[in-house]
C-alpha cells in the first residue's frame, strides 16, 4: 500500500497510518461497516444536495416520514421493496459465482412480457381461475427472464464473451421488445400500454381482504413480497448448504481450481445465468400481477439496477437482500416526492461507492500512530 | 431515397463521440485499470458543458468543464479501485450510478432551457472538395470532429512509439516488472483512469453541445457510454480498431433514423414505413449489434490468442510477500 | 574465517563492492535475516547457498531494494547506502535478476531493456535503439534478436534479455536469483561463460543457489545461511567439498538417498499412448509422447521446465486437450474428457502452483479439503452438503496430516507454503487413489515438509498406487523413482532404471540426448529424425 512507500519529499504527515492484513474478519465487522457506509453515503449525498441548492435535513427528514411514516406510506415501501428483494436475490447468487450479470432490468422486462403473454395472447383462456394462472404465469414470467440470462450465459460460457456488456445490451434490447407489444399487438386502442389485466390474474393483496379485516383496507402490499422472503431462505440453503452452492462459491473464488475439481464450469455459468434470469423475471412477473396490473413501457423504477447496489450492500448475505431492499423501497417511494428527481439515484450510487471503499476496513486492519 | 452521402457525415459526427469515449477506455483500461464507468462521466460531462453553454454562454469552456467533472468522478474510480483495491467492475458501476444521479440533480431544469450558444460548424477549405470524402469528412461538421480525426493516429503512436506509452503498456502487462524498474505504477494508473476519464467528458459534452445538442437526462447518452465499453473490447485496445468501429456505429445510429423516412426501399415498400413499430427493432439494432461483434472479436481472439491487458482489473498490491 | 587479511575499516578505497552488516528482516511469524553478513569482492563470483526459506532471496531483495531492512548496514564501494527502492539500488550500480523473470511479454527485447529508463525522454528511435542493444551484446556475447517479443523466446533467451537489462543500466554487480534452475546442463554451461567474461571486465557476481555442484564450479567464494544465520562467511569455493557444504546448509549429515523397499510392479494403472498437446500459446508442446505406470511403481519425469511436464499432467488429468493420442487409465481411455473423469477413476493430482489451481484461497481449509469428494457420500447425498461430516472429516486430516492452523474455518489464503501442501496432500491422499500424478510436489517446503512429502509418497507406492512424479530437482527424482523418463521438447528422451541412472546421463536427456532403453519411444523416432 501506498503508505509504506517513503513520505513525500520533504513533508510529512504529522500521523502515519499502516494497512495490516487481517488473519480473521469479526462476525460483526461487515454488517457495521455497511451500516457506517450508509451514515457516510447520507452526509455527502446531504452536502451535495445542499451545494445544489437543497437543505439537506429538510429533505432526510420528508425523506424518512414518506417511507416509513404511518401504515399507508410504509405499505408503499413493502410494495416498492417487492420487486427489489427478488431482484437483489438474484444479482447476489450470480456475483457469488463473479458473474456479472448487469442485465437484472431486462430480465425484469422480459418477465413482465411473459407473464402478460399469459393473459394478453392469450395462453390460456382469460376466466382461468388465478390458482391456475398465475402459477403460469409466474412460470412464464421464471422462463422468459431465464432465457435473457440464457443467452449471455451461453455466449461467455462457450465464447469468453464479456458478460457485463452483453448483458447490458440484453436491456436495451428487452425495452425496446416491451414497448413493441406495448405499442403495437397488445396497444389498448392506440395508447401505450396493454389492456387491464382480469382480476383473476391479479396476485392477492392485503386490501383484497378488507371484507374481513377492515384494518387491512387500501393496503395494497401483494404476495410478491413473500416470493422474496422465501426466495431468500432458498437462496440461502443453495449457497451455504446444497453441492451446487459450494461449487458457486469455488467457481466464484477461484475458477481454475473449480475445474481441477472436477466442476462443469460451461454449464454451471449457463445454468447460473438462467436462475438469476427467472429470478429478476419472477420479480418482472410479481410487479405486473401484483401492482401495475397490465403491461406498460414504464414498469421499472430502474430495480434492476437497484438490485446490484442491494445486493452489494448486503454483501451478498440473502437475509440482509431482504432488510436492504425495504431501505431501498423507501428510497425509490420517497424519492418520486422529491426533488430534484435525481437524488435517490445519486445516493443510490454514493452508498454503492461507500460501501466498496469501506471493504478495505474487512481486508485491512488501519492502524494510525503520530510520529 | 437515402442520401448516404447524409449518413456517412452524420455517422462520422456522432461516430466521434463513441470514438473519444473508447480512446479514453483504451488509454484507462491499457494501465490495467478496468473502466466501466464511461455511460456515468458521460452523462456528467454532457450535463456540465450544456450547463456551462446556458448559464455563461460559453461552450468551449462548457467543454473544459465537462472534461474537469468527468475526470474529477473518474478520480474517485482510482482510488477506490488502485488504492483500496476495491473490485474495479462495482466501483465502475457505481461510477455510473453516481454519474447519472448526480448530472440528474444539477441538470435540473436544464431541459427547459431556450436558445444555447453551442460550437460552431466548420467546413474546411480545399479538402472539402475532394468528391464524396469532402462533404463526408470535411463538410458542415462540428470541430470535435476534426479533434476526433487526430485522435486515433496521435493515440496510436503515443501508445506504441512514445517512452511514457511504453511505461503505460508495462503498467497494464506486467506492473510488479514496471515497478521494479523504479515506474511508479501506482501514479501511472491514477494518470490514465483521469485521461480516460477527461475524454469520456469530451465525449458527453461533444453530444450536448453539437451533435445531438441539449440535455435529456439518461436519454442524452442513451447507452452511448455502454457501446464504447464495448467498442474498447472489440477493438482489442487498438485505437484504430476502435475508430473503425466508433464510425460504424456512428453511421448506424442515423440510418436507423432515416430507414423509417421514405416510402420505398430499394425498389420494396418500406416496412418501416408503414408499420412504424417495427421501428423498435430498429432501436434495438446497435446493441444487438454491440453484441454479434463481441461475439466475433471473442472467436477471433481465441484463435490468434489475443487478450486484454495481462494485469486487467487487478489491482496491484507491492508487498513483501515473505518467504 | 579465510578472509581476515584484508583491513577491517577499510575506507572509500574499500575493495568491497557491497558489504552488508548486521541485516535483520522480520516477516509476520518469521525472522528470515537474522543479524546476517554478507560480502561481496570486486571481480569475484560469489555463491549465496542455503535451502527454500533460509533467507537468501529475502537478503538479495533487500540488496536490490525491494525490502527495506529492520536493522542493518549497507555499503557500496565502501558508502553507506539506503535504498527505497529498485531505482536506488540500480542507481547504485546494484542489478537483480529474479528468478521469475520481470519481464513484459507483449512487448519487444529492446523494449524491456529500456524500460524505465529517463532516456530517450519521448519519442523512442527504435531502429537506434536496437542497434545499441546488438551492440552490447557484442561485447558480453549474449545473442538474441531485439525485435522479437518476450513471448517468443525460450526461458534461456528470456534470462539473457535480464542480464542485458542490468548491464544497459550500467550495473556494476549483478544478482543472480536461482539462475540455473531453468536452464538445461547445456545453457548451465553457457550461462557460465558468460558469467566469466563478465568478471574479466570487472563486474562481480552473487550467484544464488541450492545446488551444489554448481556452487563449485562457478564461485570464487561461498557465503551459506541456515534459517537466517550466516553458518559459513565467504569461504573459498576451492578445496571446500560438497558434504561440508551439505553440511554447513542443512545443519546434520545429509543422506543422498532414502531407503526404499524394493519396487513390485503391479498391472499397468496409467499408460500415454502417443500423445500430442499444445501450450497456452498455441505451440506444441507435446511430440507423440508415450509413458506407462504400473501400480506400486514410481516413475520420475526428468525435464527441464517448459518441456512439456506441466502439459502431461494436465492432458492426463483432463485439465488440457490433447490434439492426438490416447491417455488410457486402467484400461478406459480418457483422453479429452471432462477433469471429472479422471477423478473419478481415483486419479489423485498434486498441481504444481498450489495457490492458483490446487486450492481455493477465500474458501476454509474444510471447503478446501473437499474438493474432489464433495459430490459423494458421506460428504454429501449429491444434492445437499452433510456440514458436521465435512468438519469431522476436516478436523479428522488436519491432525493426520498435522496441517498447522487455528481452526478447519481459516482460509486457505492464510496458510503458509508447507501447510497449504501438506492440505493438498491429505486431500488427494485421503481418497485412497489408484495414481497419484505429483507435479513439483516439494518446491519451496522447508527440509521436513519435503521429508514428509517424500514419505508420504513412498507409503503410497508401497501401498500399491502408481506415481507419476514430475520434478526439475534432479536429486528428488533419482531419490525416490523407481524408473526415470527424459523429456525434451515434449519428446520421451529414453528411459533409465533407478540403479543405471546417473546424474550425466539424466543430464543428457534433459538436454535432448536420448539414453538408455529407447523402446518406450519407437512412436517418436520418426518424429525426432524428421
Amino acid at each position: 500500500m501506498s503508505a509504506d512507500q517513503p513520505a513525500a519529499r520533504g513533508w510529512r504527515l504529522p500521523f502515519s497510518i499502516s494497512f495490516e492484513q487481517r488473519m480473521t474478519t469479526p462476525k460483526w465487522l461487515p454488517a457495521l461497516t455497511s451500516i457506517g457506509s450508509l451514515i457516510v453515503a447520507f452526509m455527502i449525498g446531504g452536502g451535495v444536495i445542499a451545494i445544489a441548492g437543497g437543505n439537506p435535513f429538510a429533505t432526510y427528514a420528508h425523506l424518512v416520514k414518506a417511507a416509513f411514516g404511518d401504515i399507508g406510506v410504509f405499505n408503499d415501501t413493502l410494495v416498492k421493496a417487492s420487486p427489489l428483494m427478488l431482484v437483489g436475490l438474484a444479482c447476489a447468487l450470480a456475483f457469488r459465482m463473479k458473474l456479472w450479470n448487469i442485465g437484472a432490468e431486462g430480465q425484469f422486462f422480459l418477465g413482465a412480457w411473459g407473464a402478460s403473454a399469459v393473459v394478453l395472447a392469450p395462453l390460456l383462456p382469460r376466466d382461468t381461475p388465478g390458482i391456475i394462472i398465475i402459477p403460469a404465469m409466474m412460470l412464464a414470467g421464471f422462463a422468459c427472464g431465464a432465457l435473457w440470462g440464457f443467452i449471455p450465459g451461453l455466449l461467455k460460457a462457450k465464447f469468453n464473451v464479456n458478460e457485463i456488456i452483453t448483458t447490458l445490451m440484453m436491456n436495451y434490447i428487452a425495452v425496446s421488445w416491451v414497448l413493441f407489444w406495448v405499442f403495437g399487438e397488445w396497444s389498448e386502442s392506440g395508447f401505450q400500454m396493454s389492456p387491464m389485466f382480469p382480476r383473476n390474474t391479479w396476485l392477492p393483496r392485503l386490501t383484497d381482504y378488507a371484507a374481513q379485516i377492515p384494518q387491512l383496507a387500501g393496503l395494497t402490499l401483494h404476495l410478491g413480497i413473500l416470493f422474496g422472503v422465501i426466495g431468500s431462505v432458498v437462496v440461502w440453503f443453495i449457497i451455504s448448504r446444497s453441492r451446487w452452492g459450494y461449487e458457486i462459491r469455488l467457481i466464484g473464488d477461484n475458477k481454475q481450481a473449480a475445474r481441477y475439481a472436477g466442476v462443469n464450469i460451461v454449464r454451471n455459468t449457463v445454468f447460473m445465468m438462467m436462475v438469476s434470469g427467472g429470478i429478476a423475471g419472477l420479480a418482472g412477473m410479481a410487479e405486473i400481477s401484483g401492482v401495475v396490473h397490465r403491461l406498460q413501457g414504464a414498469i421499472s423504477s430502474n430495480y434492476g439496477f437497484t438490485g446490484i447496489i442491494i445486493a452489494w450492500l448486503a454483501k451478498l448475505n440473502p437475509f440482509a437482500v431482504i432488510l436492504v431492499s425495504v431501505l431501498f423501497g423507501g428510497l425509490i417511494q420517497a424519492g418520486r416526492e422529491i426533488q430534484p428527481s435525481g437524488v435517490p439515484r445519486m445516493l443510490q450510487g454514493i452508498i454503492l461507492f461507500c460501501v466498496i471503499a469501506s471493504d478495505v476496513l474487512l481486508r485491512y486492519r488501519i492502524q494510525i500512530t503520530r510520529r | 431515397m437515402i442520401d448516404w452521402i447524409v449518413i456517412l457525415q452524420a455517422g462520422v459526427a456522432s461516430g466521434t463521440v463513441l470514438l473519444f469515449a473508447a480512446i479514453g477506455g483504451i488509454m484507462t483500461e491499457r494501465s490495467g485499470v478496468m473502466n466501466l464507468g464511461i455511460e456515468g462521466m458521460m452523462l456528467i460531462g454532457a450535463m456540465t458543458a450544456y450547463k456551462t453553454a446556458v448559464v455563461l454562454g460559453q461552450p468551449w469552456l462548457g467543454l473544459l468543464l465537462a472534461m474537469l467533472a468527468a475526470g474529477a468522478l473518474s478520480l474517485l474510480h482510482a482510488v477506490v479501485s488502485i488504492h483500496l483495491q476495491a473490485d474495479q467492475v462495482v466501483s465502475g458501476l457505481a461510477i455510473n450510478f453516481v454519474g447519472i444521479g448526480l448530472s440528474m440533480v444539477l441538470g435540473e431544469g436544464l431541459s427547459k432551457a431556450g436558445a444555447v450558444s453551442l460550437l460552431p460548424s466548420i467546413t474546411l477549405p480545399l479538402v472539402s472538395d475532394i468528391p464524396i470524402l469532402g462533404p463526408i469528412l470535411f463538410t458542415n461538421h462540428n470541430p470535435m470532429t476534426y479533434v476526433g480525426y487526430v485522435l486515433t493516429p496521435a493515440a496510436w503512436f503515443y501508445i506504441n512509439r512514445t517512452r511514457p506509452g511504453l511505461h503505460l503498456r508495462a503498467v497494464g502487462e506486467h506492473p510488479a516488472a514496471a515497478d521494479a524498474l523504479g515506474i511508479n505504477v501506482y501514479r501511472l494508473r491514477y494518470r490514465y483512469v483521469f485521461v480516460g476519464g477527461l475524454l469520456a467528458g469530451l465525449a458527453g459534452g461533444t453530444i450536448s453541445l453539437a451533435v445531438s445538442p441539449g440535455w435529456f437526462s439518461e436519454l442524452t447518452t442513451s447507452g452511448q457510454g455502454w457501446i464504447a465499453v464495448g467498442l474498447v473490447i472489440f477493438a482489442q485496445w487498438n485505437p484504430w480498431r476502435a475508430a473503425a468501429g466508433a464510425y460504424m456505429f456512428g453511421a448506424l445510429r442515423r440510418l436507423i433514423l432515416d430507414l423509417q423516412g421514405p416510402q420505398t426501399l430499394l425498389w420494396f415498400a418500406n416496412p418501416f414505413y408503414y408499420m412504424p413499430k417495427l421501428g423498435f427493432f430498429l432501436q434495438m439494432l446497435p446493441y444487438a449489434l454491440v453484441i454479434l461483434i463481441l461475439f466475433i472479436g471473442s472467436r477471433e481472439a481465441l484463435k490468434k490468442r489475443m487478450g486484454a491487458p495481462a494485469a486487467l482489473g487487478v489491482p496491484y498490491i507491492r508487498g513483501e510477500r515473505g518467504l | 574465517m579465510p578472509d581476515i587479511t584484508q583491513p577491517p575499516d577499510s575506507t572509500a578505497t574499500s575493495h568491497f563492492a557491497v558489504e552488508m552488516r548486521g541485516i535483520v528482516k522480520r516477516f509476520p511469524g518469521v525472522l528470515a535475516n537474522d543479524h546476517t553478513d554478507f560480502t561481496l569482492k570486486r571481480g569475484e563470483v560469489h555463491a549465496l547457498l542455503g535451502e527454500n526459506g533460509a533467507g537468501k532471496s529475502t537478503l538479495m531483495n533487500i540488496l536490490a531494494g525491494l525490502y527495506k531492512p529492520d536493522a542493518g548496514a549497507i555499503l557500496v564501494n565502501g558508502q553507506p547506502v539506503h535504498f527505497n527502492s529498485p531505482r536506488d539500488a540500480i542507481a547504485a550500480g546494484l542489478g537483480m535478476v529474479h528468478q521469475h523473470f520481470m519481464l513484459v511479454p507483449t512487448q519487444t527485447v529492446t523494449e524491456n531493456i529500456i524500460l524505465g529508463l529517463s532516456e530517450p525522454r519521448f519519442f523512442l528511435p527504435m531502429a537506434e535503439l536496437d542497434r545499441r542493444i546488438l551492440a552490447l551484446q557484442e561485447q558480453y556475447g549474449l545473442k538474441v534478436d531485439p525485435k522479437a517479443k518476450i513471448w517468443q523466446l525460450s526461458v534461456g533467451e528470456q534470462q539473457r534479455v535480464e542480464i542485458l537489462k542490468m548491464l544497459y543500466r550500467g550495473a556494476k554487480v549483478l544478482i543472480m536469483d536461482e539462475p540455473t534452475a531453468v536452464l538445461t546442463p547445456q545453457e548451465v554451461e553457457e550461462l557460465f561463460v558468460t558469467l566469466r567474461a563478465m568478471v574479466a571486465r570487472g563486474h562481480s557476481i552473487i550467484f544464488i543457489s541450492h545446488k551444489l555442484d554448481e556452487v563449485l564450479a562457478i564461485s570464487n567464494r561461498i557465503t551459506v545461511l541456515r534459517q537466517g544465520r550466516v553458518t559459513a562467511a565467504g569461504i573459498p569455493a576451492q578445496g571446500t567439498t560438497k558434504t561440508q557444504l551439505a553440511q554447513l546448509m542443512v545443519g546434520r549429515e545429509v543422506v543422498f538417498t532414502i531407503d526404499k523397499q524394493p519396487c513390485r510392479p503391479g498391472e499397468v494403472v496409467l499408460a500415454v499412448e502417443d500423445v500430442c498437446a499444445e501450450n497456452d500459446r498455441g505451440l506444441p508442446a507435446l511430440r507423440h509422447f508415450s509413458i506407462r505406470v504400473r501400480a506400486g511403481e514410481i516413475v520420475g519425469i526428468a525435464g527441464v521446465a517448459g518441456n512439456g511436464q506441466s502439459e502431461l499432467a494436465q492432458v492426463i488429468t483432463g485439465l488440457r486437450r490433447c490434439s492426438c493420442g490416447r491417455v488410457m487409465i486402467a484400461g478406459e481411455d480418457v483422453a479429452n474428457q471432462a477433469p471429472h473423469a479422471a477423478i473419478q477413476r481415483r486419479v489423485a493430482y498434486i498441481p504444481e502452483d498450489r495457490h492458483g489451481v490446487g486450492s481455493s484461497p477465500g474458501l476454509s481449509l474444510a471447503d478446501n479439503l473437499i474438493m474432489k469428494n464433495h459430490r459423494e457420500p458421506p460428504i454429501s447425498n449429491g444434492w445437499v452438503l452433510n456440514l458436521p461430516m465435512i468438519r469431522r472429516q476436516a478436523n479428522q486430516l488436519k491432525d493426520q496430516y498435522n496441517i498447522m492452523a487455528p481452526s478447519v474455518d481459516v482460509q486457505a489464503r492464510l496458510l503458509s507454503g508447507g501447510n497449504l501442501q501438506k492440505a493438498i496432500l491429505a486431500r488427494e491422499m485421503s481418497a485412497g487413489p489408484r495414481l497419484i500424478i505429483a507435479v513439483q510436489p516439494t518446491r519451496g517446503l522447508d527440509v521436513g515438509a519435503i521429508e514428509a512429502v517424500h514419505h508420504a509418497l513412498l507409503k503410497e507406492r508401497d501401498r500399491g498406487t502408481a506415481i507419476l512424479l514430475i520434478s526439475e530437482e534432479l536429486e528428488e527424482i533419482m531419490a525416490l523413482s523407481d524408473r526415470i523418463v527424459g523429456i525434451y521438447e515434449g519428446q520421451h528422451m529414453g528411459e533409465l532404471k533407478a540403479e543405471e541412472a546417473t546424474l550425466t546421463k539424466i543430464g543428457l536427456m534433459m538436454a535432448g540426448t536420448p539414453q538408455g532403453d529407447v523402446a518406450g519411444r519407437v512412436n517418436n523416432v520418426g518424429e525426432l529424425t524428421g
